[in-house]
C-alpha cells in the first residue's frame, strides 16, 4: 500500500512531464492545421479528485464532444490527493479547477485571486456518520466521542456543527477511508452523501444501524463542488470562461439524462487511471450528484452561485477563524451564467 | 369413483385386472419413488453440505497457517523494538533482512510516532520493499504523513496488530496484497506509551490460488471477501477488490445475500442456499471465517449438478418403473386373457350343455390351476350329467313301463268291477249304483253285488291297506275269493270267515282289507251283514231319518286266521238306501289337511236325502272334489247306495 502510492507519485511526475512535451509537439506540429479547421482555444481541467461519478460531468462532456462543440479542444488533468486544483491554478498549471465553495473563499481571502465561473453542486453533501450501535442518536450523543475529520478545507462545517451543539470532541484525522470508523477506531466519520456514506452501507452495515447528520439539515449548507479559474484568465478571455461553464453543464444534464453511458465513461476513466472501478458504487454516486446539483427544493438553475449561499459560507468561516474578512461577492462570482444569455 | 366402480363393475376380468394391476402398481411404484427421490435429496444435501464444511474449514485452516506465520514476522520486530536499545543501523538491518529473507513480504516498515525516535524528527519509518528483483530503501516521511493512513492509524486507535483490506498493488506487478501492522509500545515513566507501528506488506496471491484451486464437481466454486465484503478472490475477476458482496447483493437487488454478507463478516459460519453470482444458478454455500484476518470464506456447491444427478437417477428409475408397469400390464394381459378365454368358453359350453347339447365340446383342460380345475370340473361334470341323464333315462323308461303297466292293472282292475247301471233292469225291487274314483297311485277299494241265488243279493264294499300293485291283486283276490265262497245260503259272516281264512293263508307280506259285506233279501228288504273293521254305512230311510250302521265290531280280515265273523240283520223298508263308502271320503283332505269327516258325509247325506241314488253318488262326489279344491287325492274314493224299493 505504501509502495503503491509511492509508485503513482513518481509516476504522475513523469507522466505530467511527458503530457506537457506532448502538448508542445502538438502545438508546434497542428500550427498549420489550425488555420484550416476551426480554431479551437485550448484549455486545461482538473478535478479536484481522482475519477469518479463526482466528476461524470466533465467526462461526459469531453467523450461527447460538447467541449468542442463549444469551441474547446480540452485535456483533462488526473486529479487526485496528490494534485491540489487550487495550487495548479495557481501555477498555471491549469485553466479551469473544481474547488469547494468554502476552499475557494478562504483562498480568495488568502490573495489567491479565483473566480467562481459556475457552481455545480448546489446542496452539500457533506455529513456525519455514527453507529446507533455506539449510543449515537441525536447531536448531543457525539460530545466526548472520537470524531474522523479530513483536511482543514473540509473541518469548517463539522467544526460549525460542533459549536452549534456545544460538542467537545476528540478528533482523529480521517483518511480517504472509512476502515477506522467502520472497526470502530473511530465513532463519527465524516463522509459525503455520495461516496464514504455508500462505501459504509457497502461494508455490511445496514442504514438502520446508522446515525447521520447532514450540514445542510443543521443549517450549514455549504455548496461544494463549483468551477474555478484565476481572475486574470477570467478577464482575458470571459467566453472561453464561460464556454467551460455551459460545455460542463451540459455534460452534466447529458450525464444525468443517459446514466448508463454516463456510468460507463466513469468507469473508463477511472480503469485508465487503474482506480478500482466499483460499478454499482459509481451508479450510486452519479445518482446523488444529480441530487446535489439538482436539488428539486431548491429552485435554482444549474450552475448558479446564490449570494445568500456564499454569504451563509463566508460568514461561517470568517466566524470560526477560517478566514478575517468576506471577500466581495461580485468579484468572487464570474456570473457566466447571466453573462450568457446576454 | 362411484363412477369408476360401476364403470369396472360390468367390465371383463381382464380389464378390472389390468386397471387395478396398473394403479396399485403405479401407486406402489410412486410412493417407492418419492420416497427415494425425498432420501437421495436429503442425504445428498447432507454430504454436501459435510464436504463443502470440510473442504472450507480446509482451505480456512491453510489460509490461517499461513496468515499466522506471516504475522510472527512484524510481532517478532515489535517485540524486538520493545525490549531493546536499538539503533538506526540495527532497525535497518533488520528490516532488510526481514525483507531479504521472506519470499512472501514485499515489504517493511518501522514507522514511528512524531518524534518518538528522534526529538528532532517528526517523521521517521525506514521502508524497505522488493521492486524489479531488487531490494530497494526509502524513507517514507519523505513523500507522506503516514501517520493518517489506514495501515498506520487503525492498529494504533485499536491497540492492537491488524491486517489491512487487501489491495492491488501496481508496483509489484498488481498483484493482491495486504499490509500486517502491529503498534509496539514503550515503557515511559511507567507508562505504556504508544511508539509506532511494524508493517509487512504481504502478497496474497498464494491465497488466491489456494482458493481459486476449490473446486466442487464442473461450476462450483470458492471466494473469499475481506472485512469490509470486498471480494478477494471470485471466478468473476470483475468483482475482484473492485465490488463487496453488499455492492453485488444491492446490483441483485439480493437482499438475502446482504444478510448472508452480514454473516460473513461478523464471523460467523453457516449453509445456506444461495444464487451463484458466476452463473446465476441456485447453489449451496459454506461459509466459514478465517480468524486472524476477520475475513470470510466461502465455499459454492451448484446444486443443479447434485441436482442432475439426482434428475439423471431419477429418469432411470422413472423409465425402469413405466417399463416394469408395462411389462407387468402385458403379463396381466396375456395371463388374463388365457384365463378369461378358457372362462369364455367354459361359459358358452356351459350354454350349450345348458340347451342340452352334452356331446358339446368342451374347453381342454391345459393347466392344474384353478381354471384347470374347473375345466376339469367342467368335463367331470358333463360326464356326470351324461350318465346320470342316461340313468335318469333308462330309471324313467322303466318307471314308465311299470306305471303303464299299472294302469293297465288299475284299468283291469277297476275293469272287473260292474260298471253298467242299472245292472240288472229286470229287478225292480231294488236299486244299485256304485261308483270309484281312483287316486293317481293304483289303489286297493273295490265294490261288487252278486246274485247269490235268485232273491239274495250280495253287494260289497272293501279297501286293502296299502296301495300301488300288492294292493290290486290283494284286492282281485279278495274280489275273487268273495265271488268263490259266496254260496246260495251262506251268511255275510261265514262269507268273510271263509276268505279271511283263505286271505290269511300265505300272507306273508301281512296285508288286509275293510270289507263290508251285505246279502240282502229283495223280496223282504232283509239284510245280513258284516263289517270287517270297514266304515259304518249310513242307512238312509225313506222318513229322512239317517243313522249310522253301528253293528257288532268284527276285525279286518287277511290279519287274524280263524276269526268267526258274525252276521248282524236289519231291514231296509221300501224307499230306504243304504249308503256305502269307503275312508277315501271321509278322510279326503283339503291342501289344510282338513279331513272331510263322517259328521259332514251324514250331513251331506242328510242335504241330498231327495235325490236318487245316483244324483247322491254324483253329489257327495262332487262336494269331496269341492272340498279337497284341487289338493292331490291320496286314496280311491268308493261310493255304494243300494236302495230297497219293495
Amino acid at each position: 500500500m505504501i509502495k503503491a502510492t509511492l509508485e503513482s507519485f513518481t509516476e504522475k511526475h513523469t507522466k505530467l512531464i511527458i503530457e506537457i512535451l506532448l502538448l508542445i509537439f502538438i502545438i508546434l506540429f497542428s500550427h498549420q492545421k489550425a488555420s484550416a479547421e476551426v480554431t479551437f482555444k485550448k484549455a486545461t481541467f482538473i478535478p479536484q479528485w481522482s475519477p469518479q461519478g463526482q466528476f461524470a460531468g466533465y467526462y461526459v462532456a469531453y467523450e461527447k464532444g460538447i467541449y468542442k462543440k463549444y469551441g474547446i479542444d480540452l485535456t483533462i488533468l488526473k486529479g487526485g490527493p496528490d494534485s491540489p486544483p487550487g495550487e495548479y491554478l495557481e501555477k498555471g498549471k491549469a485553466d479551469f479547477a473544481t474547488i469547494w465553495l468554502s476552499t475557494a473563499i478562504q483562498k480568495r481571502s488568502e490573495g489567491i485571486k479565483l473566480v467562481n465561473i459556475g457552481q455545480v453542486v448546489q446542496r452539500s453533501a457533506m455529513m456525519l456518520v455514527a453507529k446507533k450501535a455506539r449510543g449515537i442518536n441525536k447531536p448531543r450523543d457525539i460530545n466526548g466521542k472520537k470524531v474522523g475529520l479530513w483536511g482543514e478545507e473540509y473541518q469548517i462545517q463539522p467544526r460549525a456543527f460542533f459549536k452549534k451543539y456545544n460538542l467537545k470532541v476528540k478528533t482523529i484525522p480521517q483518511s480517504f477511508s472509512v476502515n477506522l470508523f467502520l472497526r470502530d477506531g473511530v465513532d463519527v466519520a465524516s463522509a459525503t452523501w455520495y461516496n464514504e456514506y455508500h462505501t459504509i452501507i457497502n461494508s455490511g452495515i445496514d442504514p438502520e444501524e446508522l446515525t447521520t447528520f447532514f450540514f445542510y439539515d443543521y443549517d450549514l449548507n455549504f455548496p461544494e463542488d463549483g468551477i474555478y479559474t484565476l481572475e486574470k484568465n477570467f478577464k482575458k478571455d470571459p467566453s472561453l470562461c464561460c464556454a467551460f461553464t455551459r460545455a460542463s453543464i451540459e455534460g452534466w444534464l447529458y450525464a444525468f439524462d443517459h446514466p448508463d453511458e454516463a456510468l460507463e465513461i466513469v468507469l473508463k476513466y477511472m480503469s485508465s487511471a487503474k482506480i478500482p472501478a466499483n460499478k454499482i458504487h459509481q451508479k450510486y454516486m452519479l445518482g446523488k450528484m444529480k441530487d446535489i446539483i439538482i436539488p428539486e427544493d431548491a429552485g435554482i438553475p444549474v450552475g448558479m452561485l446564490l449570494k445568500s449561499d456564499f454569504l451563509r459560507v463566508a460568514e461561517e468561516m470568517r466566524v470560526n477563524g477560517f478566514i478575517k474578512e468576506i471577500p466581495e461577492f461580485e468579484s468572487f462570482y464570474g456570473k457566466c451564467l447571466t453573462h450568457a444569455e446576454k | 369413483m362411484e363412477n369408476v366402480l360401476h364403470m369396472l363393475k360390468n367390465r371383463g376380468i381382464a380389464f378390472k385386472l389390468i386397471v387395478l394391476v396398473i394403479l396399485s402398481s403405479a401407486l406402489i411404484f410412486l410412493i417407492i419413488f418419492g420416497f427415494n427421490y425425498y432420501s437421495t435429496r436429503t442425504m445428498i444435501e447432507k454430504n454436501m453440505k459435510e464436504s463443502s464444511e470440510n473442504i472450507a474449514l480446509a482451505t480456512v485452516n491453510r489460509i490461517e497457517t499461513e496468515l499466522r506465520s506471516v504475522q510472527k514476522i512484524p510481532e517478532n520486530i515489535a517485540y524486538f523494538l520493545e525490549h531493546t536499545d536499538f539503533t538506526r543501523e540495527r532497525l535497518l538491518q533488520v528490516l532488510r533482512i526481514v525483507v531479504e529473507n521472506n519470499q512472501e513480504i514485499y515489504g517493511a516498515t518501522i514507522a514511528f510516532e512524531p518524534y518518538a525516535f528522534n526529538k528532532k524528527l517528526r517523521q521517521f519509518a525506514p521502508y524497505f520493499y522488493k521492486s524489479k528483483g531488487t531490494i530497494k530503501f526509502e524513507y517514507l516521511a519523505d513523500n507522506y504523513e503516514y501517520f493518517n493512513w489506514d495501515w498506520y492509524q487503525i492498529p494504533k486507535e485499536l491497540n492492537s496488530p491488524e491486517w489491512s483490506e487487501p489491495y492491488f498493488d501496481e508496483g509489484a506487478g498488481n498483484i493482491i496484497m495486504a499490509t500486517y501492522s502491529v503498534p509496539f509500545y514503550r515503557n515511559v515513566g511507567g507508562e505504556k506509551q504508544f511508539m509506532g507501528i511494524v508493517t509487512s506488506d504481504v502478497s496474497l496471491e498464494w491465497l488466491r490460488e489456494i482458493v481459486s484451486s476449490i473446486n466442487v464437481l464442473e461450476t462450483g466454486y470458492g471466494f473469499l471477501i475481506s472485512k469490509n465484503g470486498t471480494i478477494v478472490t471470485h471466478p468473476a475477476k470483475d468483482l475482484i477488490m473492485n465490488e463487496t458482496i453488499f455492492g453485488v447483493a444491492e446490483e441483485r437487488g439480493d437482499t438475502k445475500l446482504r444478510e448472508i454478507g452480514r454473516r460473513m463478516i461478523k464471523g460467523e459460519s453457516g449453509f445456506v442456499p444461495y444464487k451463484s453470482i458466476v452463473h446465476n444458478k441456485p447453489c449451496w454455500m459454506y461459509y466459514a471465517p478465517i480468524p486472524s484476518s476477520n475475513w470470510s470464506l466461502a465455499v459454492i456447491f451448484p446444486l443443479e449438478e447434485f441436482t442432475e444427478d439426482i434428475g439423471h437417477l431419477n429418469r432411470i428409475v422413472i423409465f425402469l418403473g413405466i417399463t416394469g408397469i408395462l411389462l407387468l400390464s402385458s403379463a396381466v394381459v396375456l395371463n388374463t386373457r388365457s384365463i378369461t378365454k378358457q372362462l369364455r368358453e367354459m361359459s358358452k359350453a356351459a350354454e350349450r350343455i345348458g340347451t342340452g347339447n352334452l356331446e358339446t365340446e368342451l374347453p381342454p383342460v391345459k393347466s392344474g390351476d384353478e381354471v384347470g380345475k374347473l375345466a376339469s370340473a367342467f368335463h367331470y361334470m358333463r360326464t356326470a350329467l351324461k350318465e346320470y341323464i342316461e340313468k335318469l333315462t333308462e330309471t324313467t323308461a322303466a318307471k314308465e313301463r311299470i306305471e303303464s303297466e299299472l294302469k293297465i292293472a288299475s284299468e283291469i282292475q277297476t275293469g272287473i268291477l260292474p260298471k253298467k247301471f242299472p245292472p240288472f233292469p229286470d229287478r225292480t225291487e231294488f236299486d244299485i249304483f256304485a261308483t270309484i274314483k281312483p287316486a293317481k297311485e293304483v289303489g286297493g277299494d273295490f265294490y261288487d253285488f252278486f246274485f247269490i241265488d235268485n232273491d239274495h243279493l250280495c253287494f260289497v264294499i272293501a279297501d286293502v291297506s296299502g296301495k300301488g300293485i300288492p294292493a290290486a291283486l290283494f284286492m282281485a283276490v279278495t274280489r275273487t275269493l268273495m265271488k268263490a265262497v259266496a254260496a246260495p245260503g251262506t251268511t255275510p259272516g261265514e262269507l268273510l270267515t271263509k276268505v279271511n281264512e283263505e286271505l290269511c293263508i300265505g300272507n306273508e307280506s301281512n296285508m288286509f282289507v275293510t270289507v263290508f259285506c251285505g246279502i240282502m233279501n229283495i223280496k223282504t228288504g232283509e239284510v245280513s251283514y258284516t263289517n270287517a273293521g270297514h266304515n259304518p254305512p249310513l242307512i238312509m230311510r225313506k222318513d229322512n231319518d239317517v243313522t249310522w250302521l253301528e253293528g257288532g265290531k268284527n276285525i279286518i280280515a287277511g290279519a287274524v286266521e280263524l276269526f268267526a265273523y258274525k252276521t248282524e240283520n236289519f231291514i231296509l223298508q221300501a224307499g230306504d238306501r243304504l249308503f256305502m263308502y269307503t275312508d277315501g271320503v271321509t278322510e279326503a283332505m283339503n291342501e289344510l289337511e282338513d279331513q272331510f269327516t263322517s259328521e259332514r258325509l251324514k250331513k251331506e247325506i242328510i242335504d241330498l236325502q231327495a235325490k236318487t241314488i245316483q244324483e247322491i253318488v254324483a253329489g257327495i262326489t262332487e262336494r269331496v272334489v269341492s272340498f279337497t279344491n284341487g289338493a292331490p287325492q291320496s286314496d280311491d274314493i268308493t261310493i255304494m247306495i243300494v236302495e230297497f224299493k219293495g
